[in-house]
This record gives structure tokens, C-alpha cells and sequence, in this order.
């Protein structure tokens, strides 16, 4: 029995014990270090991969004092969780590698917060979920601030900082607002607590605690109004970093939205579909607006980013059930394609010439045409246009959304989106359409080959998800079947 | 006998006081790191007056994890800043200004 039950921690416990034993490598072993560290990260991940695929189907369980849950959701997401981190690990490498500000330690915070991630996506109670976002959020403060020699790294990461400890502020405001109601940290028997006594729904000090926790939610994974940080740290980080704050947190966002609308505060849905919507329209509004005013690649990526977080909030005030489904699907097929962008933007930058600019990709159609092409076609999945997984991660959103009935918001959903495309084309354009004259053609690295087989596998994934999305959301709604 | 409503008025005053400071500090990054601290304090207050009124032991133990984290955040901030002050050289808030957010 208890053996059983252990093995639902094994990803937690394995990916711990290899992130020490890399940081220990990275200390004590001169001269293989870059390598050694790298291989035990890589190790590390794909055996939290191992244990995550072997838990799905499972049934859920719980442990540790009510809490921390192991069921399909957690599973898959730390599945996906841990193969995203592995190819940011295998994208970022050659830059971080090469890069004179190089320290073993990126590869060791990357795997902390992955832990961190880990701990979230399956939190029970109030306490781990706290301990879990503390976990994943204060590496990534650190690692702002590496590989970078200018100035803007640590004022970003100083940025990113205070927002992030004064967001966790707020969030703890709001939780012990609640406890004080309730009288518990678990989340189950808050949910339990909530259904049975209507008369509490009405009550101040709960409605607050459940604004400042959904605020502090916001202001974790950049949506409107909590975003002013979002764009900021993306441009003032490296990009190999930029790689890992654009892909990975998005997926336990999910997870701590799961954790909290539906196995919390599912008793309040109708009040926290009100925050969540304005949220929703802001994101996408403010997100898609503002990056057709930037030049600056990385920024309008950063706005792109939040224009998607309010695509996630859509999806999860539609209902339920579905609206969950569809949700994951999105973030799923987001996070994949957000991880081919970035991918290949680090692919091509050297630490003494990054991609910075829209216009740093200058006769890229010329000089590359086949990673041209998957850029291109990664672009065309973010902006929604059909052949690709990005529109139908986006119909599916907009489908359940008008089924729940939500009609007054799929319309602007679209319109915006309709206006994001501006912003996608005009890099593609710039790509293919303006020839480089005064930037210089060696100014890309060249990609090797395997390199570019990568990329091109994660780029034609998404063309394949986009021909063939049913699979994917198949394994999305099994997740959701048990509840 | 202090009501449990003291304690929350006090907390409450002592987050608000933090919230703002952040809001408004214009002048150096440490009163900031001052603020988050004050933030944090305002909800063990908050944490341990609900548990003591409860009757339930959890919340000061929620107070632990709080402290410990605090911590290690403090930690961090302060490492972020001696490289900013390395880089910059002032922790004048007006001075982070080369990325518009």
C-alpha cells in the first residue's frame, strides 16, 4: 500500500535528487562539468517523463496529509511539463554553452523550478500550492539575472521580483481570508464547506480572500490588469531564459487554475467567471493592441503571450467540463508552439548577437529558407490561421464558449484575434519580404543538423496537430473523464 | 480581551501600509524589499489570529512555511540587488527605467 502510494511522488522525489546531484556535478567536476550537468539534467527529466506517463490512467490519489493529489491532470501535465523542459533544455543548450557568462547553474534553477511546477500541478491544499508557486517563481528570479551582461537583466529580474513577492503577498492575503471562513487549507473540504453553506457565498471577507488569491493568480502568469511586468522580462532576459519563462510556466498556470476554479471555488463559479471574463477581454485586448506597437521581437511575443493567457481564461469560465477540455487543449498546443518560436530565435542567436528585433530577421528567407518556412508556420499556428493546431485550439475554445452561452465575448475573442494577425505578418513579411542590407549575413549562428531536425520536428508537430487535432483532445477530455 | 476583529484591523492596516509603500516608494529599492516583508508579516498576523480564534493548529503552521520563504526570498531580492547596484550603480527606483513596462 504504501509502496503504491510512494510511486505517485517518484517524479517529484527523482527530479530532486538528480537536481542536487547536477548541482553537485557542476561544482566538483572541473573539467566535464558543462556536459556532466547537462546530461543529468537531461537524465532527470526524462525520467520524471518515465514516472509521469506510468501514473496517467491511474486512479487519483492522495497523500501526505491531504496534500497533494496525484491524478490524470497532474500526470499529464507533469508529463508535458517535463518534455517541454527537456527540449528548452536541448534548444538552450549550444547558446548557454557558448555564452562567456555560462554558469552550471542555469541548468540546475531550470530544474528547481520545474520542481516547483511539479508541486503546483498536483497541490491539495492551500500550503502546497503556496510552496509550489515559491518554488517555481524564486529560481526564475535568479536566472533573469544570468548570462547577461548589460544592466536590463537585473532590472528586470528586479521587476519581476517585486510583482512576484508582492503577488504572493496578496494570494496569501486572500488565503488566509478564506481560512479564517472555512477553517481549513484543504481544497476539498473548502469546496465541501462552500456547497453546503449557500449563506457563505454572500459573505465579504470570503469575496475578498477569493479576489486577492484570483489577483495574485493574474499577477503570477501575466494577465491584464497584472501584466505591466510581462513584456519587460521577456525582452530584458537572455533568450535561452526567455525560452524557458515562455513555455513552461504557461502549463502550470493551468494546473493552478484547475486546482483553484474547479476543486476550490467551484461552489463560487458564478463570481469568479466574472473576474475571470473581464480578465479574459482586458488580455486580449491589451495584449493584441499593444504588440503591433512593438519593434522589439521579444516584447511583442510578450504581449503576444498575454493576449493568449486571455484565450486560457475563456476557455476556463466556459462551463465546466468542456470549457476545461478545451482549455488544456490550448495550452497544450500554445506551449508547443511558443516553444518552436522561441526555440528558433535561440537557435539563431549567439550570446554576443541576439535576436532582438523584428528587424534582426532580415533576409532570414534568404539566408535560411527551410527554418524561415517553420517560423512562418509557427507564426501562422500563434495567429490562428487554419491549416494549423493554433486555430483549432482556438475554435475549440470559441466553441465551447458559445455552447455555455458566452456569445457577447467569441465575438470580440475574434475581432481581436483578427487584429493579432497584423502583428504575426508583419514578421513574416519582414522574414521573407525585406532584404538585409546593412546587418550583416554571418550575423546567425549556423544551426547543425540535429538542430535543425528538432525544430523541424517541433514545427511539423504542430502542422500535424492542426491536420489531426482530434488525438490530442481526445487525451485532453480522458484527463477530464473522472470528475 | 482583544477581539479577533483587532487583529484584522491591525493586519489590514499593516497590508495596506505595505501595498502602498510599494505603490508609492520612489526612492530606493531596499524600502521596497521593506514592504514586501510588511505584506508577508500583515498575513502571518492574520494567519495566526484566525488559528488562534479557531481553535486550529494549521494556520500557525502555515506561519512557518511563511517565515521560511520570506526568507529565502529576502535572500534572493538582496542577491538581485547587489547585481543591480554592480551594473547600475544606484537602487534609485526613478534610475530602472530602461525598460518601459
Amino acid at each position: 500500500m504504501l509502496s503504491s502510494k510512494l510511486s505517485c511522488v517518484y517524479p517529484e522525489i527523482w527530479l530532486f535528487c538528480l537536481s542536487c546531484l547536477a548541482l553537485m556535478t557542476d561544482l566538483y567536476l572541473k573539467r566535464w562539468a558543462k556536459w556532466t550537468t547537462y546530461f543529468v539534467s537531461q537524465a532527470a527529466l526524462v525520467g520524471v517523463m518515465f514516472f509521469a506517463f506510468g501514473l496517467i490512467g491511474k486512479k487519483p490519489s492522495v497523500l501526505f496529509y491531504n496534500a497533494f493529489i496525484m491524478d490524470d491532470i497532474a500526470a499529464l501535465l507533469k508529463f508535458m511539463i517535463a518534455g517541454i523542459g527537456f527540449f528548452v533544455c536541448m534548444y538552450s543548450r549550444k547558446f548557454v554553452f557558448e555564452s562567456p557568462h555560462y554558469r552550471g547553474e542555469y541548468f540546475v534553477l531550470c530544474l528547481f523550478s520545474i520542481l516547483g511546477m511539479l508541486v503546483l500541478v498536483s497541490a491539495r491544499s492551500f500550503l502546497s500550492l503556496y510552496l509550489g508557486i515559491e518554488l517555481f517563481a524564486l529560481p526564475l528570479y535568479a536566472l533573469i539575472t544570468m548570462l547577461k551582461d548589460d544592466s536590463i537583466g537585473p532590472e528586470a529580474a528586479m521587476k519581476y521580483f517585486i510583482m512576484g513577492a508582492l503577488a504572493s503577498g496578496l494570494m496569501l492575503y486572500g488565503i488566509s481570508l478564506v481560512y479564517g471562513i472555512t477553517g481549513s487549507f484543504a481544497m476539498p473540504e473548502i469546496a465541501t464547506i462552500l456547497f453546503q453553506n449557500p449563506a457563505l457565498h454572500a459573505n465579504p471577507a470570503l469575496l475578498f480572500g477569493v479576489v486577492f488569491i484570483v489577483a495574485g493568480f493574474a499577477f503570477k502568469f501575466g494577465a491584464v490588469p497584472f501584466h505591466m511586468w510581462l513584456p519587460d522580462v521577456y525582452e530584458g532576459s537572455s533568450i535561452a531564459v526567455t525560452l524557458f519563462l515562455g513555455t513552461l510556466p504557461k502549463l502550470a498556470a493551468f494546473g493552478f487554475a484547475i486546482r483553484l476554479f474547479s476543486d476550490t471555488f467551484l461552489a463560487l463559479a458564478g463570481y469568479w467567471q466574472g473576474l475571470l471574463m473581464v480578465m479574459a477581454v482586458l488580455s486580449l485586448l491589451i495584449g493584441n493592441v499593444a504588440a503591433i506597437a512593438q519593434t522589439n521581437l521579444k516584447r511583442m511575443l510578450g504581449y503576444s503571450t498575454i493576449a493568449h493567457m486571455g484565450f486560457l481564461f475563456l476557455g476556463l469560465l466556459a462551463a465546466p467540463q468542456q470549457g476545461y477540455v478545451a482549455a488544456l487543449n490550448y495550452i497544450i498546443v500554445y506551449t508547443l508552439m511558443a516553444l518552436g518560436v522561441f526555440g528558433i530565435l535561440t537557435a539563431l542567436s549567439r550570446s554576443e548577437y541576439e535576436i532582438q528585433n523584428i528587424h534582426d530577421l532580415k533576409g532570414l528567407g534568404v539566408r535560411y529558407p527551410w527554418i524561415a518556412f517553420l517560423l512562418m508556420m509557427l507564426l501562422f499556428s500563434l495567429a490562428g490561421i487554419p491549416p494549423f493546431a493554433g486555430f483549432y485550439a482556438k475554435l475549440f475554445v470559441l466553441d465551447v464558449l458559445m455552447k455555455a452561452g458566452h456569445m457577447g465575448l467569441a465575438i470580440p475573442a475574434v475581432l481581436l484575434t483578427v487584429v493579432g494577425v497584423f502583428y504575426y505578418l508583419r514578421v513574416v513579411r519582414v522574414m521573407f519580404f525585406e532584404v538585409s542590407d546593412a546587418q550583416p549575413v554571418h550575423a546567425y549562428r549556423i544551426i547543425s543538423k540535429p538542430g535543425v531536425a528538432l525544430l523541424s520536428l517541433n514545427s511539423l508537430a504542430i502542422l500535424m496537430l492542426g491536420i489531426f487535432p482530434t488525438p490530442l483532445f481526445n487525451v485532453c477530455s480522458g484527463v477530464f473523464a473522472w470528475r | 480581551m482583544i477581539a479577533l476583529s483587532d487583529y484584522l484591523t491591525f493586519s489590514a492596516i499593516l497590508f495596506g501600509l505595505g501595498v502602498a509603500g510599494i505603490f508609492m516608494n520612489r526612492k530606493n529599492v531596499i524600502t521596497l524589499l521593506m514592504c514586501l516583508e510588511l505584506i508577508l508579516l500583515s498575513v502571518s498576523t492574520n494567519f495566526i489570529a484566525f488559528s488562534h480564534y479557531l481553535h486550529d493548529l494549521e494556520g500557525q503552521l502555515f506561519v512557518f512555511f511563511i517565515l521560511t520563504v520570506a526568507a529565502a526570498e529576502a535572500a534572493i531580492g538582496l542577491a538581485i540587488l547587489v547585481v543591480l547596484f554592480r551594473k547600475k550603480g544606484t537602487i534609485n527606483v526613478d534610475k530602472m527605467d530602461m525598460l518601459k513596462g
